[in-house]
């Protein structure tokens, strides 16, 4: 699978952050996310990246909190937040944190990092869009470890139960979490059977394949909300990262990081 | 929503749940941004008649408090005025962490309305009593926390609620046939207490259901010459400084929540900083789980009624 410049970038960007920080961060996780953002910024969301507060925008909510460098990588590339700006990632003070801080001017929509809770907000402003009579639409994207908290799940049932057209939820699969392998954590390796009685138009795909994703995207609501499962690899792009978890947070040094860099 | 001695008198002998109902189809009438959303609580939160009448503006989310909270502030994120009720502990400790994020961290205008707070649940016990409730929300900065004293009160409030920016806590005590504070006119503005009875001895500061109780101690503490200037602390957060001086020879708080984190602890705070010389009494429940038993047995159990009031006040004496 060719890895489009654009993910490339995304990627490079991303070990740049981490490496000039000079702190670990949740480098697994961001890498794992970097295809299902850049398709959806670039290809999917109604989006104007010079009119971040424009009122009909598609909206997006991380709720994956510890994986913003992703999207702050993805507003880099795109001037959203400015070169200067994000050289203040990580460091005392900054907006730029290690878990997102609601800044719309700079394109984070909300506050996040407790996990769990970004489902509901992003299904409330769904509801909102439909009350309102507004077009736009709102996607929401949560790890499969994320899936434990309760409130996940709440979450599901009222969206499969409402059945709102303008609201997609993607789960990054990884199948990786803090403390390590899902599987013998609570093993979610069977989502879409955990998921199918929930009344959601449910499309598996490979989370790096950007066709995948981008069909996925394009998947008719069928009069349902969508749930997209992004079988991903954690640290995916970056082979000593990949599928290691010592990676989901962790200092990048200089060796690594020139590692790193040269294999993108 | 017409405030008068007859409305009051009816609202009273609706109870606080009833009256939330019609002050929400009112508020929804006036207003077409005013949701009202419920864990499954609807009709426990008094909202059967808006269930059918506005039933476009009524969301009932499932048994899931945590989910509510978080729809509610997706709501609010786009510029709608959810009002979301639970029973108090359900709506404060269950979806804690949501209040947190969303009302606290990202300061979403939602509205969280505590049904049955304090041991107004009654029989129904700890699992459904709200002790810690403004212990909890107080914590949390930038919520706003009002705490009616009676049904004309609780009208304001919900108002007075739609109407801020911002996140607010609505803490109901009492039961119906409550009695009536107001009846008639009277002011209502966030964070600015409402003095109601004039005594230059001591200084009771009462909130919620206690408003009424405390009224009553200073007509018996009167009959033996002690004068208690009554304060009814509708607003927790932010509170009102300006009614606390060092000229009242005692300071006493009259709350039903638990003595850890709510009035006793909010005051007592402020007048250690203002350097207060008199007594101080904080009558509050106790740092514990209760039995359970009917509103009236629990008030007098645990001495939040008029005559335990006076006594407490008199037994320490001025």
């Amino acid at each position: 699978m060719n890895m489009s410049v654009e993910a490339k970038n995304v990627r490079k960007r991303i070990l740049d952050m981490a490496y000039y920080s000079g702190v670990s961060t949740h480098l697994g996780g961001a890498l794992s996310i970097v295809d299902i953002l850049t398709v959806l910024y670039r290809d999917v969301l109604n989006y104007d990246f010079s009119n971040p507060t424009w009122e009909k925008r598609d909206r997006f909510i991380l709720s994956k909190g510890h994986c913003v460098m992703s999207l702050f990588a993805i507003f880099v590339e795109n001037g959203l937040i400015s070169e200067d700006e994000i050289q203040s990632y990580m460091k005392d003070g900054s907006l730029f944190s290690s878990h997102p801080i609601m800044n719309l001017a700079h394109g984070i929509e909300c506050s996040s990092g407790s996990l769990g809770q970004g489902i509901s907000l992003a299904l409330g402003i769904a509801k909102a869009a439909k009350l309102k009579k507004e077009d736009f639409k709102v996607y929401t994207l949560v790890g499969n470890g994320e899936c434990n908290e309760g409130s996940v799940w709440e979450a599901f049932m009222l969206a499969g139960q409402w059945k709102l057209d303008n609201f997609t939820i993607i789960i990054d699969n990884n199948g990786l979490q803090s403390d390590g392998d899902s599987a013998n954590i609570i093993d979610l390796s069977n989502l879409t059977t955990k998921l199918s009685g929930f009344g959601f138009e449910i499309i598996e795909v490979d989370g790096h394949n950007e066709d995948e994703l981008r069909k996925a995207y394009n998947v008719d609501f069928n009069g349902k909300s969508k749930i997209i499962i992004a079988n991903t690899i954690k640290g995916k792009g970056i082979s000593f990262m990949e599928n290691n978890n010592e990676w989901h947070h962790n200092r990048l040094i200089k060796e690594k990081y020139d590692c790193a860099l040269s294999e993108l | 929503m017409e405030l008068s001695k007859k409305n009051a008198k009816i609202w009273s002998r609706m109870g606080p749940r009833a009256t939330y109902g019609l002050a929400m189809l009112d508020l929804i009438e006036k207003n077409d941004k005013v949701y009202a959303l419920s864990a499954d609580l609807g009709a426990s939160s008094g909202l059967t008649r808006l269930m059918t009448e506005s039933k476009d503006h009524y969301i009932n989310v499932g048994i899931a408090e945590q989910n509510l909270i978080g729809v509610a502030a997706g709501l609010a994120k786009e510029g709608l005025i959810p009002f979301a009720s639970s029973f108090a502990p359900f709506i404060s400790h269950r979806c804690e962490d949501q209040v947190r994020m969303n009302l606290g961290y990202m300061h979403l205008n939602v509205k969280i309305v505590a049904l049955g707070s304090g041991i107004s649940m009654s029989i129904l016990g700890n699992s459904h009593y709200g002790l810690m409730d403004v212990a909890v929300m107080n914590a949390i900065p930038g919520v706003v926390i009002l705490s009616p004293s009676d049904c004309a009160q609780l009208v304001l409030c919900i108002e007075a609620a739609a109407n801020y920016t911002g996140p607010v806590y609505i803490r109901m005590t009492g039961e119906p046939s409550m009695p009536r504070v107001y009846e008639e006119e009277f002011p209502f503005e966030i964070g600015r207490a409402n003095q109601l009875r004039e005594g230059d001895d001591i200084l009771i500061i009462a909130t919620g259901s206690m408003v009424y109780s405390a009224l009553k101690a200073a007509d018996i503490l009167s009959e033996k010459n002690i004068e208690a200037n009554v304060v009814d602390m509708h607003t927790l957060k932010p509170i009102d400084k300006s009614v606390l001086s060092n000229k009242y020879k005692m300071l006493v708080t009259v709350e039903e929540h638990s003595i850890i984190g709510g009035l006793a602890s909010i005051i007592n705070s402020e007048i250690v900083k203002m350097g207060y010389k008199g007594k101080v009494i904080n009558i509050a429940l106790p740092d514990d789980f209760l039995i359970a038993g009917t509103y009236k047995y629990m008030l007098e159990k645990y001495g939040l009624t008029a005559d335990a009031i006076a006594e407490r006040i008199l037994d320490v004496g001025i």
